[in-house]
């Protein structure tokens, strides 16, 4: 009952989860879908070929099934992106709540790294980062991470200041409560569903960043199936073969724009007062 | 904006450039690979392990972190940012003549963002919760959730290709190269921003002396351009400043996909070479430039508003 | 001149105002008392065709000299408002644009009713802040509304609203905001100006003892309804509703009079 309230309420955040859940779940049931195809079997008697009822999506310059290497490439987006949401959501509450609450020169050294962060252009610091430390989806996701923990830091010290002096925070520190358990109970607890709609809002963006990353060749490796380093391979055969670059764009875009759908709605299902 | 906060921020640019540029100095120090044997690599010459030690110690490489460092950043004050090892000229010069084209490009993109965004959003927030509004709401949504590169690349094969209107390779700088480029690079940023100016709008048409000038009989588009559209001034500039940021770092995308003789281009190529100096001098000139164009919207706020004038 | 006949005014399917009805005279000022959210607000709001978003008036009629506002097209209630009808509101200040000088809102607000010069539009202010005896009235056209004080704020308010000698004048809680001196200054100053231009006013406020002060009748009104109305003297001294009598009671007393 309670279940069928929650669905009747949120109707459109359900729809997006529901939506969002079926791209994971081709992400994990990539071999079923795909039947049993490799994403790097090259057969180079088949290359670009354009889409046919045996190659729905056409195949690549090395005769790889564009189709299994899109469904593939769900897998090493999604990874990515959650892995570089949840790293700077770790990062960002661990430092935000640290600045907020001890002040301070922890908050003072904390929040000059993050302004210095701030002030300038972070995606072309990404881009230096992830290409110097060599080309690959791990750098590339530390890379991105590296530049957008602020956001979150600034996030949870905010929300940290504002319950810091609260009588309820004064008679736990009188009682005697260790400084950890004070973090963990009352601080924590209290930054987690902002950062949580900020997080989720942030999916979107953050596989766009990566996508962009592999593109310039400072992200994903060949012959890993990754949506912008396909496009990039693409690119080359733009005259020829512009199927190559149609269909692993349309594959970034619609999961783009489900993730942000879903991040929206999260948002006006825990926050009401956002409109 | 007095004389003595204009002097303040000069003075927390100048911080902020000096940690951005040790940050950029350290991750080349810290990147994996031996910068000598990079060199060497990007002439494509194989020198024994004599000449190596040579190289590096000619180039002070052996020297503490930090010495090395203040001796680069001395150096960098006095306009030397190194010599490129691919290149092999001199970095600043090299910068130099791809920094116009970049800001040409940048430039045209942003007032083909204005044109389209700001009339945009306004039409929505005066006709919030209209079809009109719904439907370009969609519109600006999907916008933003289109990757520019892709877009770059349909609009090459579409206007290029297809239609053979316009070079597929645009490394002329002119301005028919620059077209496709900026409109790239303008897709995006306009969605973002047309949400952005009908949020700013709302918020201001909802405020207390729109509802004043009404009672006083004032007409609508007075109200509407000569009095709301300069109150909004003030969070669009601020909205626009931080754009810089994502605009600049889009340039290297956009000038890969059509070739465009920028900064960003050169800077992708340098990153694929290990050609560290000239990584270093371009992540510093991109920072100078986007902390210089974010006091010039400071300055700016301070004229649009007066009551910033009062404040010291 | 004003009459509203059984005004109903809603909020999307919610009334916020059931069943209004009053008329006023020339020169008359009434006096609309009620506590917050009771809709007194939204009455002459709706007299002004200015509802908050969402707000309409769904039933009745408010007519002014003998003719429907509410069959009103856009251009006509614009030329309406400031010009036979004006308002002010609690703070004035804040109604006017906060990076333009009162002399550019003022003159924009003339030249929208009159084809003047722009120089003899500021001349036209000038004249009108010295008459609500604003000292240095060119000063105060170059000043910017956070820079004056809450009373003189209110006066430019005033000042403004009276250029065209409007026959109808909305008040809306106009002395909430200010200190004890200042407010019995202003409701002075806005009974003057019936004696002056014989200007009708509406004066919405919360305070019974500024609505009795002025009201020559008093309409006292809780969750969107009337509860008691009539002229100053019956309604204090013999209230009709329970709420009235409430309302009256809670009037502090000094040694035994009670200043209402």
């Amino acid at each position: 009952m309670k279940v069928k309230n929650f669905i009747v309420k949120n109707k459109s955040f359900c729809f997006f989860a529901f939506l969002a859940f079926l791209i994971v779940l081709i992400a994990i049931f990539a071999p079923v879908i795909t039947g049993g195809v490799s994403p790097s079997e090259a057969v180079l008697a088949d290359a670009l070929q354009p889409p046919s009822t045996e190659h729905i999506f056409g195949t690549d310059k090395l005769g790889r099934d564009i189709f299994t290497r899109v469904i593939y490439g769900a897998r090493t987006s999604l990874t990515a992106a959650f892995s570089v949401v949840i790293l700077i959501f770790i990062l960002g509450t661990i430092l935000g709540v640290l600045a907020g609450y001890f002040g301070g020169w922890v908050d003072a050294v904390i929040m000059r790294i993050a302004d210095l962060m701030v002030s300038f252009p972070g995606m072309v610091f990404a881009m230096a980062i992830a290409g110097i430390m060599g080309a690959s989806i791990k750098n590339a996701v530390i890379a991105v991470a590296l530049v957008s923990w602020t956001k979150y830091a600034r996030l949870a010290r905010s929300l940290v200041l504002k319950v810091r002096n609260r009588d309820y925070v004064a008679a736990a520190v009188v009682t005697g409560s260790k400084t950890s358990y004070i973090l963990r109970k009352y601080m924590v607890p209290n930054v987690i569903p902002t950062l949580v709609i900020t997080g989720a809002t942030d999916i979107g963006g953050m596989m766009l960043e990566l996508a962009g990353l592999s593109f310039l060749g400072f992200g994903a490796k060949a012959p890993t199936p990754e949506w912008g380093l396909m496009l990039n391979e693409g690119r080359q055969f733009i005259q020829n073969a512009s199927w190559m670059m149609i269909f692993p764009g349309a594959a970034i875009f619609i999961v783009v724009v489900v993730f942000n759908l879903l991040g929206d709605a999260l948002r006006d299902v825990l926050d009401p007062k956002n409109e | 904006m007095t004389a003595k906060q204009i002097g303040k921020r000069l003075i927390q640019i100048v911080i902020v450039v000096i940690g951005i540029s040790f940050l950029s100095f350290l991750i080349t120090y810290l990147a994996p690979g031996d910068p000598v044997r990079t060199m060497y690599a990007a002439t494509g010459m194989m020198p024994d392990e004599e000449i190596i030690e040579q190289t590096r110690e000619a180039m002070g490489l052996n020297r503490p972190v930090l010495v090395q460092y203040a001796d680069w950043l001395w150096n960098c004050l006095h306009g030397d940012f190194g010599t490129s090892y691919a290149y092999g000229g001199p970095v600043s010069s090299l910068l130099l003549t791809r920094l116009w084209p970049t800001l040409k490009l940048s430039l045209f993109s942003m007032i083909l963002m204005l044109v389209v965004s700001v009339p945009l959003g306004m039409i929505q927030a005066t006709h919030k919760n209209s079809l009109l509004d719904y439907g370009l709401r969609g519109v600006t949504f999907f916008g933003v959730s289109m990757p520019n590169f892709w877009v770059g690349l349909l609009l090459m094969m579409v206007f290029c290709v297809q239609l053979g209107w316009l070079p597929v390779v645009c490394s002329g700088g002119d301005f028919k190269s620059m077209i496709l480029p900026a409109v790239t690079l303008a897709f995006a940023m306009s969605a973002k921003y047309t949400r952005q100016v009908r949020t700013a709008f709302v918020e201001e048409l909802s405020q207390d002396y729109v509802i004043g000038a009404r009672a006083r009989g004032v007409k609508e588009w007075k109200i509407l351009w000569l009095n709301v559209f300069p109150n909004s001034l003030l969070p669009l500039l601020t909205m626009f400043g931080l754009s810089v940021g994502s605009l600049l770092g889009g340039t290297a995308v956009v000038e890969v996909i059509f070739t465009y003789p920028g900064m960003g281009n050169l800077a992708v190529s340098a990153i694929t070479a290990y050609d560290y100096p000239l990584i270093q001098g371009y992540v510093l000139w991109i920072s100078l430039i986007y902390m210089v164009i974010n006091l010039l919207v400071d300055i700016s706020y301070h004229l649009v508003d007066p009551r910033m004038k009062g404040e010291r | 001149m004003l009459e509203l006949k059984n005004v109903t005014i809603s909020y999307g399917d919610r009334p916020a105002v059931k069943d209004f009805g009053m008329t006023l005279k020339k020169g008359e000022i009434v006096s609309l008392v009620g506590e917050s959210g009771s809709g007194k607000t939204t009455v002459i709001r709706a007299v002004l065709g200015l509802l908050p978003g969402g707000g309409r008036v769904t039933g009745g009629d408010i007519l002014f000299e003998g003719n429907s506002l509410l069959k009103n097209t856009n251009e006509q209630w614009r030329r309406l408002r400031g010009m036979d009808i004006s308002m002010i509101f609690q703070d004035s200040g804040a109604m006017m644009n906060p990076i333009r000088k009162i002399g550019g809102v003022f003159v924009e607000y003339i030249r929208t009713h009159e084809k003047i010069s722009r120089k003899d539009a500021w001349e036209k202010g000038v004249k009108m802040l010295e008459r609500m005896r604003l000292p240095d009235g060119d000063h105060i056209m170059k000043s910017y509304p956070f820079q004056l004080s809450g009373g003189m704020r209110q006066r430019v308010g005033i000042a403004m609203a009276m250029t065209f000698q409007p026959k109808l004048l909305l008040a809306d809680e106009p002395t909430s905001a200010l200190d004890v001196t200042t407010q019995a200054q202003i409701v002075r100053q806005m009974m003057e100006l019936r004696d002056e231009y014989g200007t009708s006013i509406i004066m919405v406020t919360h305070n019974l003892g500024v609505a009795a002060y002025m009201g020559d009748k008093i309409i006292v009104m809780q969750h969107g309804k009337i509860m008691d109305q009539g002229k100053r003297e019956q309604i204090l001294r013999s209230p009709q509703s329970e709420y009235t009598r409430g309302l009256i009671a809670a009037v502090p007393t000094l040694e035994g009079e009670r200043y209402v």
